[in-house]
């Protein structure tokens, strides 16, 4: 008689049928094992070593310490606060207006819309662009002598703009782009709208209290967990921002837009400083980690948690 | 009162309307533009309706580069990289969330904070081991990643799926003496059909729109991919934007297609993510 669950209701415990359950358990799970050993905590491991070493990928790696590391925070490598301040720029720039974007179309979708579905695609849509496309797309868009971005401006009276051919501008014309794609960031907005129960609303309707109350008291605090997954998501991927600046401006006009996984990329791939490539990558993770835990720090005194409910 | 509702009403379809023009004006712009010819698409104030539409922009910049070289390339990458995603991934999740065993916790915890690693930290590692291996310059490195579970959002993303069926599914089959395999093959994957269709919906995009894996390690041009195709008529036909449209609706098109196809699916993979992480 072959006993019962393996998760373990009533299993009873002979030895060698635990023996086997436990085999079969890492059996199946053997893929995703294998794949976090030699994609994830493997390489991890071989990274961390690397960036104390000057290895170009094919000499014979050497250890040199925390070379690579003081030349970063020295400013003996003139790009590495550059790049550091360029990200930070872009991070500040479009996480914030990526949030409040997606999170005032969530709630208007939210509300009693006609053609709400319709809506939804729409701002979706350019969220599966391939990145490739969408570089084409706004390099078109906001050429400054024949885009039409510039021509819609001077339609209405307004001064064109350099766009990502300015220094100034090249930064924020990329986090315009970023606008143009945060349609996961509202279905998951949306999601959670849909979640908040309509008894809480009633009860403020009960009061008297107007549609701002509600806003107020209901629906942001409700949210705040969702604001705060949109927000970690939304720091880890801007500092990872890659393809646009490789694609579109190769970094410039003058390094303007040499952004912070560029600048590694660059440092691997084209000057082929492997050692001194990982140091940056590393650095990055610890700034990613550190950010990231600021905000779960923080996170206590704004997020609603509703009763013990660990979301 | 009434009037005040409909002022209301009102602002609130001009405020969606506004967003869905920004999220569809740089797309009809696209399409647009690769149906026009040189004069045309410069012309002030700007035409919008193509005059005549010229189709040959299509098959002039996709016979000007290999691209049939390029789609079949990309195909082949993206159609194993989702048999090994669907096969890998979502083995390994059945057995995070219905096995016990020790230690799952940690390695799922371990994956889980995975996710939160910039692929910037393995990517360099994992280069220099694929030209140890003698391996860049093929599609293997694009495609085996695929193969060890498919990464800790899709394992992540199917398990929320699995731990949704209910228990006595396969705790009666258990009884009646199932093995585990028999379990995952005869009830949990055909309840879970959807979720497989998400898991491989978003594979299929991710490997359709990957450009830096792609520019890492593929050198030969007879190897590119649609993505860095693209790239490679940039350097070349940097001012025939007509040409560019075009070649770059073609790359989209594909992606466009499988959204509309697999929407519902997208939506709810979505969702799923954001409420439940």
């Amino acid at each position: 008689m072959e006993p019962v669950s393996s998760l373990g209701v009533q299993r009873p415990k002979t030895k060698r049928n635990s023996y086997r359950n436990e085999l079969y358990g890492i059996l199946f799970a053997l893929p995703a094992i294998l794949g976090l050993v030699i994609f994830t905590l493997g390489p991890m491991i071989y990274s961390l070593y690397m960036s104390f070493t000057d290895y170009s990928g094919s000499n014979s790696p050497s250890f040199i310490g925390l070379d690579n590391y003081t030349r970063m925070f020295s400013g003996e490598d003139q790009y590495f606060y550059k790049a550091l301040g360029v990200t930070l720029y872009f991070v500040v720039l479009s996480v914030p207006t990526g949030i409040i974007y997606s999170f005032l179309l969530a709630i208007l979708l939210n509300r009693n819309i006609k053609g709400k579905a319709i809506f939804r695609t729409v701002f979706y849509l350019p969220s599966i662009v391939p990145i490739i496309a969408i570089s084409f797309i706004w390099l078109w868009l906001l050429n400054p002598d024949l885009g039409l971005a510039n021509e819609l401006l001077r339609a209405i009276g307004l001064p064109g703009s350099q766009w990502i051919f300015g220094e100034k501008s090249v930064v924020p014309s990329l986090a315009l782009m970023n606008l143009w794609t945060t349609g996961g960031t509202m279905i998951i907005f949306l999601a959670g709208l849909q979640d908040i129960p309509r008894s809480l609303y009633e009860a403020i309707e009960i009061d008297g209290g107007s549609k701002l109350n509600k806003l107020r008291n209901i629906t942001i605090p409700m949210m705040t967990p969702t604001i705060f997954f949109n927000l970690i998501m939304g720091i880890i991927n801007g500092f990872q921002v890659f393809s646009q600046a490789y694609v579109m401006t190769n970094g410039g006009p003058n390094n303007a837009s040499l952004f912070y996984v560029f600048y590694l990329y660059r440092e691997a791939f084209q000057f082929s400083r492997m050692g001194s490539a990982s140091a940056i990558a590393w650095v990055l993770f610890i700034i990613i980690m550190l950010l990231t835990y600021t905000v779960f720090k923080t996170s206590r005194k704004w997020v609603y948690y509703e009763g013990d409910e660990a979301r | 009162m009434r009037t005040k509702a409909w002022v209301e009403k009102g602002l609130v379809y001009l405020v969606l309307m506004a967003g869905g023009l920004f999220s569809l004006l740089p797309l009809i712009w696209l399409i647009r533009s690769s149906l026009m010819d040189m004069g045309q698409i410069f012309e002030l104030p700007p035409i919008w309706i193509p005059n005549p539409f010229r189709f040959s922009n299509f098959s002039e910049a996709l016979t000007i580069l290999p691209f049939g070289r390029y789609f079949i390339n990309t195909t082949v990458i993206v159609i194993f990289s989702m048999i090994g995603v669907l096969v890998t991934c979502s083995i390994s999740a059945y057995s995070f969330a219905r096995m016990s065993w020790r230690g799952r916790d940690l390695i799922f915890g371990l994956l889980l904070s995975s996710m939160m690693l910039p692929y910037a930290v393995t990517l360099i590692p994992t280069f220099i081991g694929w030209s140890k291996l003698g391996l860049t310059n093929s599609f293997i490195p694009l495609i085996a990643p695929a193969w060890f579970g498919g990464g800790a959002f899709n394992i992540f993303l199917l398990r929320q799926f699995y731990l949704s069926i209910p228990r006595d599914l396969d705790e009666a089959a258990y009884v009646d003496g199932a093995s585990h395999g028999r379990i995952f093959i005869s009830i949990i994957i055909p309840l879970t059909r959807p979720a497989l269709v998400v898991v491989g919906l978003f594979t299929f995009l991710a490997s359709w729109n990957d450009f830096l894996g792609p520019l890492v390690y593929l050198n030969d041009e007879s190897k590119y991919t649609l993505a860095l195709g693209l790239q490679q008529f940039k350097g070349m036909y940097a001012a025939e934007w007509h040409l560019m449209m075009a070649a770059a609706t073609v790359v989209l098109a594909p992606a466009i297609i499988v959204f509309f196809i697999g929407q519902r699916y997208f939506i709810e993979g979505i969702t799923l993510t954001g409420i439940k992480a």
